[in-house]
């Protein structure tokens, strides 16, 4: 208990006093997590849209895949972008092993089957609403997907900031592929797996309310500007 | 929305490369011991040069030096670093500094090993004792260190009970192991005096010459890849071995006690 409240007085004092490390982490945390977000929205909103309203033959194995791959492994995922990234793995010419570019890499990977899922989730309800009345207007698919995705934006955003919950919070990946460098790589997990490891606990769990805060603020901002929650609003 | 969009635009360019950095593969010991943090601002300070420390044990950190992921290692396994020379990855072998290794156990100490004359003697009345040992199993030179101990002692991990805990962690994690299970443990005195959770654990043997750690500097063979940074890995090399890094590594001190002793060759 003793631990809990010296993390506490540790955050505390860390955000009171400006910290400048810390702001470097925290800020470079939140390009991390906001770039895989904003990479990873783009590919999984039509995706999950598309695999809605789209009857083809393996439908039902692409969505079974799709929903397993929910669970991937983020150390399996650093493992693999690590080996493709490495100077000596197919990518390695770019040189973006140990970079922020890297665990946005990694990231994407890891949230955009997550958003996907949820977004198909949510828009295959809509569509079965939806279906008669855009198929008697004679929609074109790209008309009905854009449809969707502006009247279930409540829904995406949900499934966007559940991809975001994940990707901000996340240690194995972008630990392997950003390799935890002071001043380069350094994010929040890292920094408190670091922390950790030195025993340092107060420390590490200051830097862990620090996050925590910091996910409840994007969530927060993130509804105040697309205006959810509010009476008479979607 | 659109002020975030923007917001996101600036955030993706702004993952810019900085211009005179290298990348240095170093151990976990290394770093958990606080000397880099001495060592860095004044390696920028004097060469202007941004070193990026990738913090792995020793073995991962070979690996990244084959794979030509860094520019130098920094590691201390004799053995594997030289095999690594002879390979091609590396160019050679610079001998920097040393410190030691000491065993840590509750401060109780029920296998009785503060009596202990030798390192040898030590790990064989812990077998002897079955009293739980927590290994970094992570094939770091703190792992092949042990590893090589209880070798000489005539005995065989593998063949142990469960009291051998092969954790296949860092230094810190598995002294943070170790001080929960209330277990014995070999670390780098440097990564005990700098541990924060000490609970009921305590330093009970050390000073056997075999417990001597030996750190190397080694280039990354420049001949394997076209990107290594050869200017830097040389011009910081020259540094290790002057007399201010002697002067620094020598005197840097934590609650009064000497760490490393510089030796290199210079």
């Amino acid at each position: 208990m003793n631990d809990i409240w010296a993390g506490l007085t540790s955050a505390f004092w860390l955000i009171a006093t400006g910290d400048a490390d810390l702001i470097e982490i925290t800020m470079r945390s939140l390009q991390v997590s906001l770039s895989a977000l904003f990479i990873a929205s783009f590919i999984a909103l039509p995706l999950g849209t598309w695999l809605a309203i789209r009857r083809f033959r393996f439908r039902r194995t692409a969505i079974a895949v799709l929903n397993a791959m929910m669970g991937l492994p983020p150390v399996v995922v650093g493992l693999i972008v690590y080996l493709l990234l490495s100077r000596a793995g197919p990518f390695g010419v770019f040189g973006l092993l140990f970079t922020p570019t890297a665990m946005i890499i990694a990231q994407v990977v890891i949230i955009t089957p997550l958003i996907a899922s949820i977004t198909h989730q949510a828009m295959r309800d809509l569509w079965a609403e939806y279906h008669d009345l855009l198929i008697s207007l004679n929609t074109t698919p790209m008309r009905r997907i854009l449809t969707l995705i502006t009247d279930g934006r409540r829904a995406l955003l949900t499934a966007a900031l559940a991809g975001f919950g994940r990707a901000i919070g996340e240690v194995g990946a972008i630990m392997i592929v950003g390799g935890n460098i002071d001043h380069a790589t350094r994010v929040l997990t890292t920094a408190i797996a670091l922390e950790t490891g030195k025993g340092d606990f107060a420390l590490a769990l200051g830097l862990g309310f620090v996050l925590i805060g910091l996910a409840l603020s994007v969530n927060l901002i993130i509804h105040a500007l697309s205006r959810t929650e509010r009476r008479g609003r979607w | 929305m659109k002020s975030l969009l923007t917001a996101l635009a600036i955030a993706i360019g702004a993952t810019a490369v900085q211009a005179d950095t290298m990348k240095m593969a170093v151990t976990t010991s290394f770093n958990n011991s606080g000397l880099s943090e001495v060592l860095l601002p004044a390696i920028k300070q004097d060469l202007d040069l941004d070193v990026q420390l990738l913090i792995v044990g020793t073995g991962q950190a070979l690996r990244l030096g084959e794979a030509g992921d860094v520019d130098a290692i920094l590691v201390h396994s004799k053995k594997a670093e030289e095999a690594f020379v002879a390979k091609g990855y590396g160019t050679h072998r610079r001998e920097i500094m040393y410190n030691d290794f000491v065993l840590i156990g509750p401060s109780s100490d029920p296998a009785a090993i503060a009596g202990a004359k030798t390192a040898k003697q030590a790990f064989e009345m812990i077998a002897t004792a079955k009293a739980p040992f927590v290994s970094r199993g992570d094939d770091s030179g703190t792992h092949k260190k042990e590893l090589a101990l209880w070798a000489t002692a005539d005995l065989d991990p593998k063949a142990f009970g469960d009291w051998y805990k092969a954790v296949g962690a860092g230094m810190g994690a598995s002294l943070n192991t170790a001080a929960g299970l209330d277990a014995y443990i070999m670390s780098d005195r440097a990564s005990w005096l700098n541990f924060a959770n000490k609970a009921d654990l305590a330093l009970l043997f050390a000073g056997d010459k075999v417990l001597f750690n030996q750190y190397a500097y080694i280039p990354v063979n420049p001949e394997n890849f076209t990107h290594i940074n050869k200017e830097a890995a040389a011009k910081l090399e020259t540094w290790l071995v002057s007399d201010r890094a002697k002067e620094l590594i020598n005197s840097y001190t934590i609650n009064g006690e000497k760490l490393f002793t510089f030796n290199a060759e210079q």
